[in-house]
């Protein structure tokens, strides 16, 4: 793999609303395996905050510990960022967003990282409602430590050295909806199509988003009998795919009723999410978690915009939290002075 | 029999059920003496429970201030069967034993050499109230009533508190009055009142006591006020005794001093974990952001924090802790108070981690080092830790008022804004510009194109990037190293008392005794109880860790020293012989550990003993003869 990233930029890259190309959402070079999925994640990150014209200093990422975690590094190179300690990335998210509820959170973590060591934390992240962007680069195995089963590793799925998973998995996209994430979606690293635009919804969202991207481990669970492998994963995939359209965009494709539904954010941005089945509608719980089961039961991977609460209520809101951000407040704002002082000494003589 | 005699000097402990409301029955009359001018130091001694065992709330009265426990009890009020043989057994010849004597007292309770007051609580409340909770609840304020007249304690100020108490309630005050005087009119009638021991307005107290217009307050609720004065804006904890009335208090005065005056929307954020791991987390991201944040624990929650401490000390962000001490180890006595956990605090989580200590002695102090810690852990880029206990949390102290400066101005350390960030050339994130360890940090989302970074728990150049190198990794730790030794200006100096003069001493020996927080009131007591036996001891204070350089000269300038703290290992001293490279047989551990706070008599105690075993070392001198 090469070490080196080129800077040379075509120099008529296109544009985003506010002056920048794609290149300043770069990162650094990646130094994950070639061919790793979360590489292709880290572009599709790129490429929704390129097109959802983000201000890239404007962002921060969040991550735990594990390979997943690393990628911060390889996009966005203008935010800040925070690569704190496996499984502990949700509550480390939850305080800086509280601290500062004007900046646009993505936190991305593994299926080690969230389903195994992160598993408490990740549950109180979704009941919070933290408004953030969680996504989790789901490879069904540990691959920092060589290859070892994860708790996302599908059951009777074979481990490189040629062990059986004899555990279910754990999925981690019906887990999120019956805790009640206001915006579930799941895709696959490879189907950037669908990736981008699910990312750019979800980072519109006003509220807890949580996208499970199968992600497969070229180096330790890309092999026959592997159940998240880029083969088996293709083989199964059920993609839903859509478009997003940001707020203030005109809508300009047209699509046929009947396959097609649109979905509203609270921002103004719509989804328009496109599935032979007319029955199917993103916001309802129950529905999506029916779709999800009947998939999984099939073994298929059912893909797409599952879930959404375009109305939901994040932390923000249920903490009456002042509309300027904790961190900019100063002195005045918040230490009462002497003479409340005085009075609750005068309440404790 | 010689009785106990003694005015504005005394030990009252009352032995009750937990659950029926005897604690504010108790801290009544503790705030009635304290409401009298006499100083007053009440203790409460709860259960991990909360209906059914045995409590017991010990009130320390001292004309002189001494606001540590004494040991030893003069007056026991016994309302609990379960434990009325110990607790007969546990009052001081002389003393003196009230009880409930509705059931006789069995006869092997009897004692020769103290004073029974038996007054019949539990019939008098049957029969003048109808609601049984009230027959529970209202026992207790009878005895207080019988108190009264026994000590001498201005009836008119009881009342007034009950009105304080029942504010908004005004339905319970009559009872609750009724019941008073019930139980002033049984002593009065039936015992000589008042005992030999009782208050005196006034009277001995000392001058520097009745010059101050002293406050009584918990530990606890100073440092909940401290977080408000010094900017914190997040708070997130996870339920622990003895530690959870510090968030409870601080969401009380949030609520009333942090309300946005035009939206009516909170300058506050308060969130209750899943578990202190993820309290802690919050805490760092808040400080990783910008934003003041704190968390408070105990023993066990300092273990599971441990993990994110070490993150935040090698990542360099801003925490606040408040440990309010428990007796560990595991769950130990939650409910029990011990200075146990130093050294867990001092190098909380793996690899070479030190930590910033700040140690409060009195509730002022929880006030003024809460207000410090944050500004600390902004200058200094680090997690501080504020290491108070149970006994400094959530008993009340008789403290000098709380005190505001309202030219403070918080000090954020070094933060490079936008413009900062123009000026500043060549900024890197670990770089050592000024030579004091302290590098310049930057805020999520501060400028376009400069200042962002990667926070990470793993090794990193001076730029901020991953690196393996070991220079890279030694650079950076010796630079930590460096900022630790800067810490040692910035913290809280020890302090000192001029030497005491002894006209005989004992000893050729120049003996020293070092303390710190709770162990600090006692101590000092027990200080003034050995002058006068010919043993002249100075004191040191140790108000923070690192360790200012005065503390090594102290312990260079004497020969022996006693290291006084409550808990089994001496870690305090075991600190210092790590720190400051001192040989061990000059330290002499004084040590309680047996949950209940150590007691003055108790230090007297061990440090007679000391002195006495090493006879080698101690010259009695004879008298003068010429």
């Amino acid at each position: 793999m090469s070490y080196i990233k080129p800077k040379f930029r075509h120099p008529k890259l296109p544009t985003n609303a506010l002056g920048y190309t794609v290149a300043d959402y770069d990162g650094s070079i990646s130094t994950l395996c070639a061919g790793c999925g979360h590489d292709s994640i880290s572009a599709a990150i790129r490429n929704a905050c390129f097109l959802s014209s983000i201000q890239p200093h404007r962002i921060a990422k969040m991550s735990g510990i594990g390979c997943s975690s690393k990628t911060p590094t390889y996009f966005l190179g203008k935010s800040h960022g925070f690569n704190s300690v496996h499984g502990r990335m949700p509550s480390v998210a939850t305080g800086a967003s509280v601290a500062n509820r004007d900046l646009t959170y993505i936190g991305i973590s593994g299926d080690g990282d969230t389903a195994s060591i992160g598993m408490g934390q990740f549950i109180h992240l979704i009941r919070r409602n933290v408004n953030m962007t969680y996504i989790v680069a789901n490879n069904g195995c540990y691959g920092l430590t060589k290859g070892q089963d994860s708790a996302t590793t599908d059951l009777g799925s074979i481990s490189k050295i040629g062990f059986e998973n004899p555990f279910d998995g754990i999925d981690l996209a019906s887990l999120a909806l019956l805790q009640g994430a206001s915006f579930v979606g799941r895709s696959f690293s490879g189907d950037k199509d669908q990736l981008v635009p699910l990312i750019r919804a979800a980072m519109a969202h006003k509220g807890f988003a949580f996208i499970d991207v199968v992600s497969p481990c070229v180096t330790f669970a890309n092999h026959a009998g592997a159940s998240k492998s880029y083969s088996a994963t293709r083989e199964n995939i059920d993609p839903m795919p859509l478009d997003f359209v940001p707020m203030r965009e005109e809508i300009r494709t047209q699509y046929d009723a009947g396959t097609s539904q649109a979905v509203t954010l609270h921002d103004g941005s719509v989804i328009h999410l496109h599935k032979a089945s007319s029955d199917y509608a993103a916001n309802d719980r129950q529905a999506a978690l029916s779709e999800v089961q009947t998939a999984n039961a099939e073994g298929k991977i059912l893909t797409g915009l599952l879930y959404l609460d375009p109305d939901s209520q994040n932390l923000t809101h249920t903490l009456q939290l002042a509309t300027r951000p904790l961190n900019e407040l100063g002195k005045n704002e918040l230490c009462p002075g002497s003479h409340v002082l005085n009075s609750i000494n005068e309440g404790l003589r | 029999m010689k009785q106990i005699k003694g005015i504005n000097d005394f030990v009252v402990k009352f032995a009750n059920v937990n659950g029926t409301g005897s604690a504010s029955a108790n801290h009544l009359f503790a705030k009635a003496i304290f409401r009298m001018g006499i100083p007053v130091s009440p203790r409460n001694i709860f259960p991990s429970n909360i209906q059914g065992l045995p409590t017991w709330y010990e009130v320390r009265v001292s004309s002189k201030g001494y606001l540590g426990r004494r040991g030893g009890v003069d007056l026991m009020v016994c309302v609990n069967p379960q434990t009325m043989a110990d607790d007969v057994a546990s009052v001081q010849p002389g003393g003196y034993f009230l009880y409930d004597n509705t059931k006789p007292l069995a006869q092997n309770l009897k004692r020769d050499d103290i004073s029974y007051f038996g007054i019949p609580l539990t019939e008098m409340c049957m029969r003048e109230f109808k609601a049984p909770r009230l027959q529970q609840l209202l026992k207790n304020v009878v005895y207080v009533g019988a108190l009264a007249a026994l000590l001498d304690i201005k009836f008119s100020i009881l009342k007034d508190l009950l009105g304080d108490q029942f504010k908004g309630k005004e339905k319970l005050i009559s009872p609750n009055v009724h019941a008073l005087e019930m139980g002033y009119q049984f002593a009065s009638e039936n015992f000589k009142c008042p005992l030999p021991i009782r208050l005196e307005q006034g009277g001995n107290v000392a001058p520097h006591i009745l010059e101050s217009d002293h406050i009584l307050m918990n530990g606890n609720t100073a440092a909940a006020l401290g977080a408000i004065y010094g900017g914190a804006t997040v708070a997130a904890w996870y339920p622990i005794t003895p530690s959870t009335s510090v968030v409870d208090a601080f969401s009380q005065y949030a609520e009333r001093m942090r309300i946005d005056a035009g939206t009516g929307k909170k300058n506050f954020a308060i969130i209750q974990a899943e578990d202190e791991l993820a309290a802690m987390g919050m805490v760092i991201g808040a400080g990783w952001n910008g934003a003041r944040a704190f968390t408070a624990t105990s023993g066990p929650g300092l273990s599971l924090m441990s993990e994110f401490l070490g993150l935040a000390y090698f990542a360099e962000v801003p925490a606040v802790l408040i440990d309010v001490q428990r007796s560990g180890p595991s769950t130990g006595m939650p409910t029990r108070s011990q200075q146990s956990d130093i050294l867990a605090a001092a190098y909380a989580s793996h690899g070479d981690t030190k930590h910033v200590l700040l140690f409060p002695a009195t509730p002022r102090e929880c006030f003024d080092m809460t207000v410090q810690a944050f500004d600390l852990s902004e200058q200094l880029q680090t997690p501080i830790i504020l290491m108070t206990d149970l006994d400094l949390g959530m008993n009340d102290w008789m403290s000098p008022p709380l005190e505001w400066d309202d030219s403070y101005q918080m000090d954020r350390g070094k933060v490079l804004d936008a413009k900062g960030l123009d000026e500043a050339e060549n900024w890197g994130r670990y770089l050592d510009v000024d030579g004091d360890g302290i590098c310049y940090r930057t805020l999520p989302g501060a400028h376009p194109d400069k200042g962002a970074f990667f926070t990470r728990g793993s090794s990193k150049n001076e730029m901020a990037v991953y690196s393996e190198k070991g220079e890279d990794y030694v650079q950076n730790v010796d630079r930590l190293l460096r900022k630790f030794e800067t810490a040692k200006s910035y913290v809280p100096e020890p302090k000192t008392h001029p030497p005491i003069e002894v006209k005989k001493p004992k000893t050729k020996l120049k003996l020293g005794a070092l303390f710190f927080g709770t162990s600090a009131s006692p101590a000092y007591e027990a200080v003034e109880m050995l002058a006068p036996e010919g043993y002249p001891i100075d004191t040191m204070r140790i108000r923070a860790f690192p360790f200012h350089e005065s503390l090594e000269t102290f312990i260079h300038d004497h020969d022996m020293i006693f290291v006084i703290e409550q808990n089994r290992d001496g870690q305090m001293r075991q600190l210092i012989m790590n720190e400051c490279h001192i040989a061990p047989d000059k330290l002499h551990s004084v040590l309680n550990y047996s949950g209940t706070p150590i007691t003055a008599r108790d230090i007297a105690a061990q440090i007679r003993e000391a002195l006495n075993t090493k006879g080698a070392d101690v010259i009695a001198l004879r008298p003068e003869t010429a």
